[in-house]
């Protein structure tokens, strides 16, 4: 297994309580596999790809990859390996830098020759045209930006990408491009996805194999034929897919609302 | 007579390069129902709903050949008189509670603000009355929500506290600008269903806009899609299936399905002579 994850918590101490953000969560994917996480706000499913970043506090539990316990910190060799896509394309460039100086830092990072080759032709792969190199991420629209994000996760050819959401930002008509811009990139490299979504749709559409999360606790995994079937154990999993967008089409009906209005 | 009216409604920007119109031409009218406007980023969705609160600042201009709420004239009403209406009347759910929220104040107290101010409510019956607000969207614990900052809250939070917000004044008409989207699916259905019962209870007017066509075809009575700042299609949303227009039908399919096949998802069809 490429991404091993054993009884991983995390707990965040502020001031006079402490949150446990995930607990005792254990999950397992294969090299070249697209795996999902699902659950509610707040389930905990994005501090799992944090955690395997070093941007949460890992209280117990092992993150392996490889069989390898991560080092601590990361270091450049898990950059060359693991590289992450944030949610919000419109924090996660720097404003005031050019597209170029996005691109480049990793390259620059690691010491890595043919920036300028490199750069042209990450945009050519992610579909944006190479003028669009000297541009700010203000000239970018939200998806074009989402665009820029993948390229510099994918400058330094990582093995697996950590996407939190890549396409909750995005209008419906640009989360089809860049659903199909991310699923073509894993076929053509070989990626392994590790995808966090509160879409089950889109994780669907996206990945094999699928955990459900609630209050930071794995609810249920399930394979994503036992979704289409909806062939699912637990009433909180249940609950998720009567509740997803494109179900309400067909025979949904609005539940009662369950108090009094003001 | 309708609720709201709008003639021939046009927003126009002066640029460097030109006046830009993002909103060409569209009328509509809303009785006490539930209206959906979808239409991806830059069709001019947003703005039609900012337009009838006149909430464009300059260098935008609002033209219209007629806009009224209940009988009163929007376009031509003085600061006085919208401010009568605004919130009061028809209250507007941003879509980026982010932006939206005071970042230095506490949720508790942008929650009281509107009472006390408009309502000349004591701190006491402020405080009780936000403390609803607030169960009535479902948050669970809303004594913690209202002494806590919009960056402690998650975005689904932030959300439900600007829809508790608005309907506080008990508008008759809310405009509701992305309201979900920053939300997961059960919030998302928690969320409609506490706009469809106040819609229902209260005889309130609705406009959703939204890029999802899925959840307002669901959700709404009536959907104006919009493309390129003019309206390419109006239909009742039961008919949604059997929309006639390309774009409607692009919109429609672009999304993934569970139990859908792993093609790559249709891109969408962009024809700019549907918006002539």
């Amino acid at each position: 297994m490429l991404i091993e994850i054993e009884n991983l918590s995390v707990t965040f101490y502020t001031a006079g309580r402490h949150v446990r953000a995930v607990e005792n969560v254990s999950l397992k994917v294969g090299a070249q596999e697209s795996y999902g996480l699902v659950g509610e706000s707040g389930s905990g499913k994005s501090t799992i790809l944090r955690a395997i970043c070093g941007l949460a506090p890992i209280t117990s539990g092992q993150i392996r990859i490889e069989g390898k316990p991560l080092p601590t910190p990361r270091g450049e060799a898990f950059a060359r390996q693991i590289q992450m896509v944030f949610q919000d394309p419109y924090a996660a460039l720097h404003p005031r830098h050019t597209i170029d100086r996005v691109l480049s830092e990793p390259l620059a990072i690691h010491g890595l020759k043919g920036s300028d080759r490199r750069i042209e032709q990450a945009l050519i792969d992610v579909g944006l045209p190479p003028a669009f190199r000297f541009r700010y991420p203000h000239q970018l629209s939200g998806g074009q930006r989402q665009r820029v994000a993948i390229a510099r996760a994918l400058m330094l050819e990582p093995r697996i990408l950590l996407l939190d959401e890549p396409t909750s930002a995005l209008d419906a008509s640009v989360q089809a491009e860049t659903l199909n811009l991310l699923s073509r990139l894993r076929i053509e490299r070989g990626l392994t996805f590790l995808m966090v979504s509160h879409d089950l749709a889109v994780i669907d559409h996206m990945c094999d194999r699928i955990l459900v999360m609630q209050h930071g606790r794995a609810v249920e995994e399930l394979s994503r034929e036992a979704l289409a079937t909806a062939n699912m154990t637990t009433p909180y999993a249940r609950a998720l897919f009567a509740a997803s967008a494109d179900r309400m089409l067909k025979g949904w009906t609005m539940p009662a609302c369950p108090f009094i209005c003001p | 007579m309708s609720l709201l009216s709008v003639k021939n409604l046009r927003v126009t920007f002066d640029t460097e390069t030109g006046p830009v119109q993002a909103v060409r031409g569209i009328s509509f009218d809303l009785d006490r129902e539930r209206l959906g406007i979808v239409g991806e980023s830059g069709s001019g969705k947003t703005m039609t709903g900012r337009a009838v609160l006149r909430l464009i600042r300059p260098p935008g201009r609002i033209e219209a050949d007629a806009m009224t709420f209940d009988g009163q004239d929007l376009l031509h009403a003085n600061d006085a008189q919208l401010r009568a209406l605004r919130g009061r009347r028809i209250a507007m759910v941003m879509q980026d509670p982010k932006y939206s929220l005071n970042p230095v104040m506490k949720v508790g107290h942008q929650l009281m603000e509107g009472l006390r101010q408009r309502d000349h409510a004591s701190k006491a019956e402020a405080r009780a009355k936000a403390l609803a607000a607030l169960e009535a969207v479902q948050i669970r614990d809303p004594d913690r929500v209202m002494e806590a900052y919009p960056h402690e809250l998650s975005g689904g939070m932030g959300q439900r506290v600007m829809i508790a917000m608005m309907l506080i004044p008990n508008p008759d008409l809310l405009i509701a600008d992305e309201p979900t989207s920053a939300l997961d699916v059960t919030v998302q259905a928690e969320v409609l269903s506490i706009l469809d019962n106040l819609v229902k209870t209260r005889g309130m007017g609705l406009i959703f806009i939204s890029h999802d066509l899925r959840l307002v075809a669901r959700f709404c009575d009536r959907v104006l899609v919009m493309f390129q700042g003019k309206i390419v299609e109006e239909l009742a949303a039961r008919d949604l299936l059997h929309a006639k227009h390309p774009y409607t039908q692009g919109l429609l399919n672009c999304l993934p399905r569970i139990g859908g096949s792993r093609e790559p998802l249709p891109a969408l069809d962009r024809n700019a002579a549907w918006a002539r």
